[in-house]
């Protein structure tokens, strides 16, 4: 009876997520035919490509680029999620004015950005009004405009988990602190930090692997001049149209994202969190 | 004083979070094409219906995630419900691994698997593709919402219903079922907004008639800015906003 419950989910997941995943591993080993499609013989070339110098800096500047916005997105988000774990009553109303942008399109969230930040875009308008700058700033299709999408679509990711660890941070260990005479800085070092660690942990790996395999933010904000990974899956399956070499990248990604992810589940913190 | 600043620096930083939304409707009214204000106007909202390309974008996005939502949340509510009565790891793992997966990855194995399977059927990528892709990534969503709310619900309420001599199945639809249709209703919007807001999966596996709304949105953000995609954006942002909220009120009923 409860099979027949789980039946129509691992029919889906298995056709529609599994077996896609399946065909993807097995392209990654084959050859690339003359039309676009793929060929025997089996090979590992299509792995050891990743290890050309082209390849690998795009490689390293994913890595790169999310571990940045990992960064920053700790730095932005764990006085936010400190502050809404000590706002009362107030704490949903908080929560939910964060979550809210997310639900709110990421194509529009990252266009928004475009319109901001482009040449006749709101920032340069309003300086050169100012005769602040005589020429438009390039402000857009680089990485800076690449890692500002990131950090501003994954800031709640990080936020989340640290508000979840935060609260239940016990007031009587601050009070603690105080009353032995920790200042504000070393109850926040020595007390907050320590208890928060899985909240860090849990937040930082929630951002940087979305980040990590980005697509459409280096894709519309970077302009075709900032590659991810992401980015060169998909020129590999439509423009260059490299079927096995393409799906060696996603493998390399998938491999990435699902290894972060086990770990992070497998570890205390996912225990403590969930 | 520590407490203070703290506090203007969260008020910055949501007001961060909301200020390009802000900034994009704002200028959705403006009746200059630039990014100057010249004065109120709704003349961008009139364009924008009266585009024949965003229209037609937008009854195929309402149409797939219609479809999509439906059919995720039968699913996906089905198999929290088998979760909860006793665990099945590997499902669930597949469940979290999908939510992972990079958006480009799960897009490009489902155009393989599609383009593999054409081999032998006489189909093409089409509205159906998108339904089916936006199901696989959605059913994770939907059941981890109703997992949420099984939770805290009471096993023995059905034991009791099952002692009563209901049948497994009558417990279910008549006693679990309604104790957690504002989980399934709220599962069902969240599936909905999901869907509709796809835009990199769904421009992998989308058939050459069947542009979705943000396909639509894309193609003219790549081309340029124009005020008609702030007010198509304005809309989205503001209907969006009104089915998340109601959502997240279901849930916490």
């Amino acid at each position: 009876m409860r099979k027949i419950f789980l039946l129509p989910a691992r029919f889906w997941m298995a056709l529609f997520f599994a077996a896609p995943l399946a065909i993807v591993c097995a392209y990654s080993f084959l050859t690339r035919g003359d039309y676009g499609g793929v060929e025997l013989p089996w090979v590992l070339e299509n792995f050891t490509r990743l290890a050309d110098p082209l390849y690998l800096a795009i490689l390293w500047r994913s890595v790169w680029i999310a571990s940045l916005a990992t960064v920053f997105c700790a730095l932005l988000g764990f006085p936010l999620a400190l502050f809404i774990s000590r706002a009362g009553r107030r704490k949903n109303l908080y929560l939910q004015l964060v979550l809210l942008p997310f639900w709110t399109s990421f194509l529009i969230r990252t266009y928004a950005w475009i319109f901001i930040l482009r040449d006749t875009g709101l920032v340069n308008t309003v300086l050169m009004r100012l005769h602040l700058i005589a020429a438009p700033l390039q402000l857009l299709y680089n990485d800076g405009a690449v890692l500002l999408g990131l950090v501003y679509n994954f800031l709640p990711f990080f936020v989340l988990p640290m508000y979840a660890t935060l609260e239940r941070l016990d007031p009587a260990l601050l009070e603690a602190a105080a009353d032995l005479g920790a200042r504000p800085f070393a109850t926040l070092r020595r007390v907050i930090l320590p208890v928060s660690a899985p909240g860090l942990v849990a937040g930082s790996v929630l951002v940087f692997i979305p980040c990590l395999g980005a697509y459409l933010t280096p894709d519309l904000l970077g302009g075709g001049k900032s590659v991810m990974l992401g980015n060169l899956v998909q020129n590999q399956f439509t423009t260059a149209r490299d079927w096995p070499f393409g799906s060696a990248a996603s493998l390399a990604l998938m491999l990435a994202s699902a290894l972060l992810l086990a770990g992070l589940m497998r570890s205390r913190i996912a225990r403590e969190l969930m | 004083m520590k407490g203070r600043a703290l506090g203007i620096y969260a008020g910055m930083a949501i007001a961060f979070l909301h200020a390009p939304l802000a900034i994009l409707v704002a200028f959705s009214f403006n009746s200059g094409r630039f990014t100057v204000w010249q004065g109120f106007s709704l003349h961008w909202y009139r364009a924008a219906m009266l585009d024949p390309q965003l229209s037609e974008g937008l009854i195929n996005s309402v149409v797939i995630a219609l479809f999509a939502s439906v059919i995720s949340t039968v699913i996906g509510t089905m198999a929290a419900y088998g979760i909860w009565r006793r665990s099945a790891p590997v499902l669930s793992g597949t469940l979290y691994l999908s939510l992972v997966t990079p958006e480009i990855v799960t897009g490009v194995s489902l155009l393989a698997l599609f383009e593999w399977a054409f081999r032998f059927l006489h189909l093409q990528l089409g509205l159906y593709t998108v339904v089916i892709a936006h199901v696989a990534f959605s059913i994770a969503y939907v059941t981890i919402v109703i997992s949420a709310r099984l939770r805290g619900y009471d096993r023995t309420l059905e034991e009791a219903a099952m002692d009563l001599g209901a049948s497994q199945w009558r417990a279910f639809s008549r006693v679990t079922l309604p104790a957690i249709a504002p989980a399934i209703a709220a599962a069902g919007l969240l599936a909905l907004v999901v869907s509709f807001d796809d835009y990199v999966i769904t421009s992998l596996v989308a058939g050459v008639d069947s542009e979705t709304l943000p396909m639509v949105i894309y193609a003219m953000a790549r081309r340029g800015v124009s005020p008609v995609v702030n007010a198509v954006s304005a809309l989205i942002v503001v209907a969006f906003g009104a089915i998340v909220l109601i959502s997240q009120r279901l849930q916490a009923r």
